[in-house]
């Protein structure tokens, strides 16, 4: 589903961020991507949603290879992901419903559609009676909601979150980290980028660690050498 | 369509300001422009007025028979750079002669003037050369005694409007480059400010003709809006001009649809610039 062979990325003015990594993800999974400020996790996302592209090897998401992928395709591609960041992205001059809508009406979907659809995420995320609040009137935990509302309204294959909680407080990342638990369970893989090693500790999914450019732990390897008996690394 | 339409008008409700600033940025270098052409139009008016006066005229000899005029001047009217040949009697030359020198009126008896025929030039035949070539040919008939149409003069009245055409159009040019310049910084700072919000749209997976539709309307709204003011702006001029200092003429429907078709052209190519380069960078 997303699967990264030999990804290296070089920036023209910020040096090397990817240094030759691979690694997959499937349907249906929740991985963490951990590690510290400039380890590479944003250049990861950002290359799954084909912001970025590599400087050697392919990436490949959904059957779309960054080698050789066109324009307009990459457009196609993000209505099938889902992507939050930190900062929320919200059309500040759009209410709730409206920046919800706002992701459905690109792909020209028809307004019956949109209506039903975006009533019924405002409910999933909590948020229904928020509908018309403009993004400077809600707390940074429910703008965060609605830009993950934002991101499921075209039913993704996979969330790709960027920081969700880095700019919330604890409780609202808890309630922000069981909406992302949710809708994983519901059947969407989860690709989160994160800080927060608590929120870590206190799941069991899939941990990529990242260091200047490197996958420096991979759970799901550990799990894999574990199982063939080899021992895991610290 | 109707999305389209409604985006376009939220970018204005938005962002009433810098609208209205793009609008009067707009506005006032057309206006600029248009004052300009007005200046252009009425200076090409004045001359075409001056050039109207080009004619020649054939002076003939005393005792031609009046048949031989009457052949000469159906022969000289069939010249393709003629507008009109006209013949003149002794008795009319004096009566024009009475009324032109006033004071002078009773000195001549109308033998003292010779006739003459009058010939004026079609619009395009006025220059020095062909003036010349008619004259030339006219000299031929036997009893045409002299020809004159003020050669000097109508050299230096080409020059003239030689010098106003190359001016009207390098001035007319600069105008034009001026507008479409500051027009065009404008739109590109509307696009600038919204580059959040492109980044957004494609970020949720709108395609580069969905987000340049908007702006491609909202920059043929601004340059249509703007045309408008200017022409508005432009006609107080005029009137202001025509009251106060000299009347003047002022623009007629065939200007004011291009002035109001050039903003549109502006704006949305402004627009179609901008937003193409902003895509290609995000």
């Amino acid at each position: 589903m997303i699967r990264f062979t030999h990804v290296s990325k070089e920036y023209a003015r910020g040096g090397l961020a990817l240094d030759d990594i691979s690694f997959h993800v499937g349907k249906g999974e929740f991985a963490f991507l951990t590690g510290p400020s400039g380890a590479g996790k944003s250049t990861i996302l950002k290359l799954v949603y084909m912001e970025e592209f590599p400087t050697e090897g392919d990436v490949r998401v959904a059957g779309v290879h960054s080698g050789s992928v066109r324009r307009a395709e990459i457009a196609q591609l993000r209505r099938k992901l889902g992507v939050v960041f930190q900062d929320f992205r919200l059309l500040e001059e759009r209410t709730a419903e409206q920046n919800i809508a706002f992701a459905l009406e690109v792909t020209g979907a028809p307004r019956s559609t949109i209506a039903t659809k975006v009533s019924r995420l405002l409910t999933q995320v909590g948020l229904s009676s928020k509908a018309n609040a403009l993004p400077r009137e809600l707390s940074g935990g429910e703008q965060q909601r609605v830009a993950i509302a934002r991101a499921l309204v075209n039913d993704p294959f996979v969330l790709i979150a960027d920081e969700p909680t880095g700019n919330l407080d604890d409780r609202a990342t808890r309630g922000v980290f069981q909406l992302l638990r949710d809708i994983n369970a519901a059947g969407t893989a989860v690709l989160m980028a994160t800080h927060n090693l608590d929120l870590v500790r206190r799941s069991d999914y899939r941990v990529i660690e990242m260091n200047r450019g490197q996958i420096v732990y991979d759970s799901a390897d550990a799990a894999a050498d574990s199982a063939d008996g080899r021992p895991t690394p610290a | 369509m109707g999305l389209t339409l409604r985006e376009t008008l939220l970018a204005f409700r938005r962002a009433p300001l810098l609208s209205a600033l793009s609008v009067m940025t707009i506005a006032f270098s057309l206006f600029s422009l248009g004052l300009f052409v007005l200046v252009a139009v009425n200076i090409r008016d004045a001359l075409q007025q001056v050039e109207e006066r080009v004619e020649i005229r054939a002076y003939i000899a005393d005792g031609t028979p009046i048949e031989a005029i009457a052949a000469a001047l159906g022969d000289i009217g069939s010249f393709p750079e003629v507008a009109r040949a006209e013949g003149i009697s002794q008795e009319e030359a004096l009566e024009r002669a009475r009324s032109e020198l006033g004071e002078f009126r009773d000195v001549f008896d109308a033998a003292f003037l010779p006739a003459s025929i009058e010939v004026r030039l079609k619009p395009g035949f006025r220059d020095p050369a062909t003036v010349s070539a008619v004259a030339a040919r006219i000299r031929t008939y036997p009893f045409v005694d002299d020809v004159r149409f003020g050669e000097e003069w109508v050299r230096k009245l080409y020059n003239i409007r030689n010098i106003a055409t190359a001016a009207g159009i390098i001035l007319g040019v600069a105008f034009a480059a001026v507008a479409i310049i500051i027009i065009g910084a404008t739109i590109r700072m509307a696009v600038l400010a919204r580059g959040r919000e492109i980044s957004i749209m494609r970020l949720v997976g709108a395609t580069d003709g969905f987000i340049r539709r908007p702006f491609l309307l909202e920059g043929l709204a601004k340059g249509i809006l703007g045309g408008l003011l200017a022409l508005g702006l432009t006609y107080l001029a005029h009137s202001l001009i025509s009251r106060t200092l000299v009347e003047t003429r002022f623009f007629d429907e065939r200007i004011i649809l291009a002035g109001i078709a050039f903003g549109a052209l502006i704006g949305f190519l402004g627009s179609a610039v901008s937003v193409g380069r902003h895509l290609r960078r995000v």
